[in-house]
């Protein structure tokens, strides 16, 4: 699948609008009328609310209304629905819009504050009064767990809302033959997600139709529409929800919030719009977070290095409430065996509610801790048994030949998991060929002879990508012979219009100029379900080429009528159908949109179907499995212990490239979200729960002053799972980055160093690292 | 993150400034708005009355008077570190200038800001404490000046009263040819320091030490001299200097911890930073003939 178009490193359509401010979010709408909300948000972490008090708050200058739940009675009631429903989760554990009385982390909102600007309406929610019933907090996942622990929900009598646990083979048999047995902990850090546009919901009630118009910076737009339509009992045709552009999603947007509900209630009640945009403060306290867990591992392996099985167990921190269900720790256990190839595993996860915002998936979901687990195993491994940790991987990866490679893993509905294709051994030696890891201890002493330890790290990983159930997109060529693509996948800054017109000027034999992308608006294509867990590319991509290859049959159709010539004698190019080897005997698209546009009176040739226009979903039933081997370096200043990445390489494979630049680019930022992980981002929680990291100068994001340069090749291999042969490109930076710097960082702290199971790491542990191994 | 209300007014000389100060409760005086404003937008601060000072024209500039140079309050960090005659005359203020913030924030921020706001890592006021500056302050009583020794009162509180206003920072420079040095050590480039030091040395024709100035910044609430220490140097040879006495002294301050230090890994690096700066100071010093 490569054409003019596709697989071409264009620069991105939307660049020119987005970098020269020129971009529309969600904070740019203004409507007539319009209200500025602002949440009282609680500062206690769990506690019963006794009484509001609003009046203090209701006389302030510019406050037009101030609303908790019991103010919606007359509209909808009761917490929300459940994103992903799970048979574990018995009782779905949700958010009510407002809080229903008991608050169960610092930043839940209580009530809404409507006003004529939004600094009014903050004035007025410091002034709304709360007579609160203090509760026990508890906000340490492994004491969360044990039994006498304060719940999280004073309802539940425990805090392990669910046990997960998945597998396969015998792990006791494959335990007892084994060389080596070695147990190890991990503790792997929760961590925020800081998109650079926060959330933002404007919400417009038409006062002629009643109709309801959200627009929203997210990731599931459909979802939104969905179950509010359940939530207020209304039909989705009368909610139209749009995301215009987003600055960022990376997975926390993907939950439908409490203040999309919010914001559309009032806006119900109050029959004017409402707009809600959210500050930092709030996202560091109301946007979900990323992935703690605790794991414990068992791992078996010969003298080789051969890795055999596996058993572990984890304690998933939660947080309060579960809006996207189980599909955060689901991604953990989905992860296994990644590019090893297991005898056995036995995997039980406990996901433990804590009074803190909740986590869902965050770039990767937990596919980086569990890179962190095996890897770091890996490494572990090598050294106990003194060999190269190449050789440890080599031994124990899928082999290319084994393709496709049933792991012994389940999908949700049952089918047995097969990585579709790929040479995991490849990509590991060439990643070592680039970076050079024959000569590295020449480096080593050079930067040795500097003061400075210098380390090699190596790690790879398996991404399941694609994820069904489908996405789909409408092509349509306007009288003008403009192309317009509509999908209802939602985009959040990833280049997608890009990307779809590639393929679709490809198909239709246009320009990408011809082509304009309308992406996840309800009223413009009717379904869609979420831009996730890398599956647009394959999902809404293929749909691309599905509906274009059927508006390109279409226009061969009528292009043979007319010409009176055979379809297959017929081609598309620079905008017409013509007849092939005679570029003079064609008709343009634009005349037959124009034509099959009907005119008054005159039929259609053929008595074709009106309209130069398809519609097409792609049903993604087996997931593609792109696959990545990373390799850095690392110089640690043994005396303040600052560690800097000076050299970072990524081998990846995500099958058939569109766009080589947007995958450099996905790559690029998912291997900074890593080194933030691995080094940097750390959100910490005092034992009440109260959040002591709420700004960017405590919380530390990566910079770019901090980045290496990172050295992308890729690996083409195209994946037989769907028509373009694409894989997804959205996580794979992420997913084995940390573990790649930490690797690094345990080699260059030496052999008298520790095992490093942890992240992020501070220069602070370093200094103490080198005082014991001294 | 907006800021709570709160009245705004734009003097446009000293004397409204003055006026205003006087009349006025609950004010803050607005500089750079550097720190001030994200302490506002936080709801931290909720002052009644902003005086914005941007307008008063000569509260900015850098001249040599014979008092030595003169910095005025409202000098952004910019023009600072772009200051030919502060380049010449105290290097070391460049050196730690280089590491306070990021181009954006220097374009607005100010010295003079810096030094009433008082972070305990901000890099100006500790180099106004390594250079014995003294800060002219201007109050209802009319001007008194400060020496730097009496500036600092605490945790982000400094000798300023209620309805005085800094005017300029002066600072005499060291003679030429002096050594200096700097070092500190921040998590990502332009965050506020986690600790640092600077050292400034004079040395005689016989490659003795004649002068010294030791200081630790981000480890107390305040910057912090070494006086021991700067006295134990006095006298000794340049090459064969006895550091651990510095270091030692720095080590055993009274460290700040914080939800991401220790005051043990603070000590620590306090040691490390002096050493360096120290270390710094001898290879820029030019030998006297
Ligand atoms: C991203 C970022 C990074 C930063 N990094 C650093 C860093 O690494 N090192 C560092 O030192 N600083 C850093 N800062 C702070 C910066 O240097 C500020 O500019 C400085 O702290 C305050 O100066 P200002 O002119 O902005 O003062 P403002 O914020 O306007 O005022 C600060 C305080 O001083 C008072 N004030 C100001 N001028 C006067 C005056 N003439 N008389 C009386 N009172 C006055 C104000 O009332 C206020 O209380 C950083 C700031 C940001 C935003």
């Amino acid at each position: 699948m490569s054409g003019r178009l596709f697989g071409a490193a264009i620069t991105r359509v939307e660049d020119a609008r987005l970098l020269t401010g020129t971009g529309h979010y969600v904070d740019d709408i203004e409507l007539p009328g319009m209200l500025h909300a602002a949440f009282v948000r609680a500062n206690f972490a769990h506690g019963r609310i006794r009484s509001i008090d609003k009046g203090d708050a209701l006389a302030m200058p510019g406050v037009v209304a101030i609303y908790t739940m019991d103010d919606f009675a007359d509209i909808a009631q009761g917490p929300m629905p459940a994103m992903a429903p799970h048979p574990l989760l018995k009782t779905p554990i949700t958010y009510h819009p407002l809080s229903d009385a008991e608050v169960r982390h610092v930043g839940e909102a209580i009530a809404i504050v409507l006003a004529d600007n939004r600094a009014n309406a903050e004035d007025a929610a410091a002034a709304v009064m709360l007579d609160v019933e203090y509760l026990p907090a508890v906000s340490d996942v492994v004491l969360a767990r044990v039994a006498n622990s304060p719940t999280t929900h004073s309802q539940y009598a425990s805090n392990i809302a669910a046990t997960m646990k998945a597998g396969f083979g015998d792990c006791s048999k494959v335990f007892a033959k084994a060389d080596h047995v070695l147990t190890e902990h991990f503790d792997i850090h929760r961590g925020g997600c800081h998109a650079m546009e926060c959330r933002g919901v404007v919400a417009n009630i038409d006062l002629l139709t009643d109709a309801l118009t959200i627009s929203t910076s997210s990731q599931s737009p459909y979802m939104v529409r969905r179950h509010l339509a359940a939530y207020l009992k209304r039909d989705e045709n009368g909610i139209r929800v749009m995301t215009p552009d987003v600055g960022g999603g990376f997975g926390p947007k993907a939950n439908v919030y409490a203040e999309e509900f919010a914001v559309a209630l009032a806006a119900i009640k109050i029959r004017r719009p409402v707009k809600w945009i959210e500050d930092r403060q709030e996202h560091f306290v109301a946007t979900t977070q990323q992935r703690g867990q605790i794991w414990s591992l068992d791992v078996a392996f010969d003298n080789d290095g051969r890795m055999r099985a596996i058993s572990g167990h984890c304690i998933h921190d939660n947080g309060a409430y579960a809006p996207y269900g189980l599909i955060l720790p689901a991604t953990a256990i989905a992860s296994f065996p990644g590019p090893y190839a297991l005898e056995a595993l036995d995997l039980t996860v406990d996901v433990v509610l804590t009074n803190l915002v909740p986590t869902s998936p965050v770039r990767g979901a937990c596919r980086p801790n569990v890179a962190f687990l095996l890897e770091r195993l890996a490494d572990r491994i090598a050294r106990h048994l003194g060999i190269d940790r190449q050789d440890v991987r080599q031994r124990s990866f899928v082999k290319a030949d084994q393709m496709p490679y049933t792991t012994g893993m389940k999908a949700r509905d049952g089918s047995p998991i097969s990585y579709d294709s790929g040479d995991y051994v490849g990509a590991l030696n060439l990643v070592l060929e680039k970076i050079g890891a024959s000569d590295f201890e020449t480096r080593r002493k050079e930067a040795k002879r500097r003061g400075k330890l210098r380390g090699l790290g190596i790690a790879s990983c398996v991404e399941d990508t694609g994820l069904g159930p489908f996405e789909g997109a409408s092509i349509r060529v306007t009288p003008a012979g403009r192309v317009i693509v509509a999908t209802g996948a939602s985009s959040q800054g990833q280049g997608h219009r890009t990307a779809f017109a590639q393929i679709a000027a490809d198909a239709l034999g246009v320009e990408l100029d011809d082509v304009t992308v309308e992406t996840a608006d309800t009223a413009k294509f009717p379904l869609g379900i979420s831009t996730i867990a890398s599956r647009i590319a394959v999902t809404a991509g293929s749909s691309v080429q599905l509906a274009a290859d059927k508006v390109r049959a279409k226009a061969i159709t009528f292009a043979s009528h007319q010409l009176e010539v055979d379809e297959q004698d017929l081609e598309l190019e620079a905008g017409a159908v013509h007849v092939k080897g005679i570029p003079d005997m064609k008709i343009k698209l634009s005349e037959i949109a124009g034509a099959l546009a009907g005119s008054t009176g005159v039929p259609l040739p053929g008595n074709m179907e009106p309209d130069l226009a398809a519609t097409a979903y792609f049903n993604s039933n087996a997931l593609t499995f792109a696959y990545g081997a990373n390799a850095c370096e690392v110089e640690i200043d043994p005396e303040t212990g600052d560690i800097r990445v000076v050299r970072y390489v990524v081998v990846h494979d995500c099958g058939k490239l569109i766009n080589p630049l947007i995958v450099d680019g996905q790559i690029r930022g998912g291997v900074v979200h890593g080194i933030g992980n691995a080094l940097f981002e750390r959100m910490i929680y005092d034992e009440q729960g109260q959040p002591l990291t709420t700004t960017y100068g405590d919380y530390l994001l990566p910079m770019a002053s901090e980045m290496p340069p990172i050295e992308i090749h890729h690996m083409e291999t195209p994946s037989p799972r769907n028509p373009i042969g694409v894989k997804g490109a959205g996580e794979g930076g992420t997913i084995p980055a940390a573990a790649c710097v930490i690797s690094a960082v345990e080699d260059a702290l030496g052999p008298n160093g520790p095992f490093i199971s942890a992240h992020p790491i501070s220069p602070q542990q370093v200094v103490q690292w080198l005082e014991v191994a001294r | 993150m907006k800021a709570p209300p709160f009245q705004y007014h734009r003097p446009q000389t000293r004397e409204e400034l003055s006026a205003l100060l006087s009349s006025l409760e609950n004010a803050k005086i607005l500089a750079g708005g550097q720190s001030l404003m994200p302490m506002m937008n936080l709801r931290v601060l909720a002052p009644e009355h902003l005086i914005d000072i941007n307008r008063i024209s000569d509260l900015a500039g850098i001249r040599e008077t014979a008092d030595g140079i003169e910095i005025g309050a409202m000098t952004r960090q910019a023009d600072v570190l772009s200051s030919d005659i502060v380049k010449a005359r105290i290097p070391l203020l460049i050196r730690a200038l280089e590491h306070v913030g990021h181009i954006q924030t220097r374009a607005r921020g100010t010295i003079g800001g810096s030094c009433c706001h008082l972070d305990p890592s901000a890099e100006q006021p500790a180099m106004c404490a390594a250079l014995d500056a003294e800060l002219i302050v201007t109050g209802p009583e009319g001007r008194r000046i400060v020496p730097i020794s009496e500036w600092f009162e605490g945790l982000l509180q400094s000798a300023l009263g209620e309805q005085e206003f800094l005017e300029a920072i002066r600072i005499k420079p060291w003679a030429k040819g002096h050594g200096y040095g700097f070092a500190e050590y921040a998590r990502r480039h332009g965050d506020f320091a986690v600790a640092g030091g600077a050292a400034m040395i004079k040395a005689g024709n016989d490659g003795r030490i004649t002068r010294a100035a030791l200081l630790s910044f981000g480890v107390e609430a305040s910057p912090r001299r070494l006086s021991d220490a700067e006295v134990a140097l006095i006298g000794q040879p340049i090459d064969k200097l006895d550091i651990e006495p510095v270091v030692t002294e720095a080590r055993a301050l009274d460290a700040m911890e914080d939800v991401h230090v220790t005051a043990g890994y603070r000590r620590h690096l306090a040691g490390v930073l002096i050493r360096r700066a120290l270390h710094e100071a001898c290879t820029t010093l030019e030998r006297q003939p």
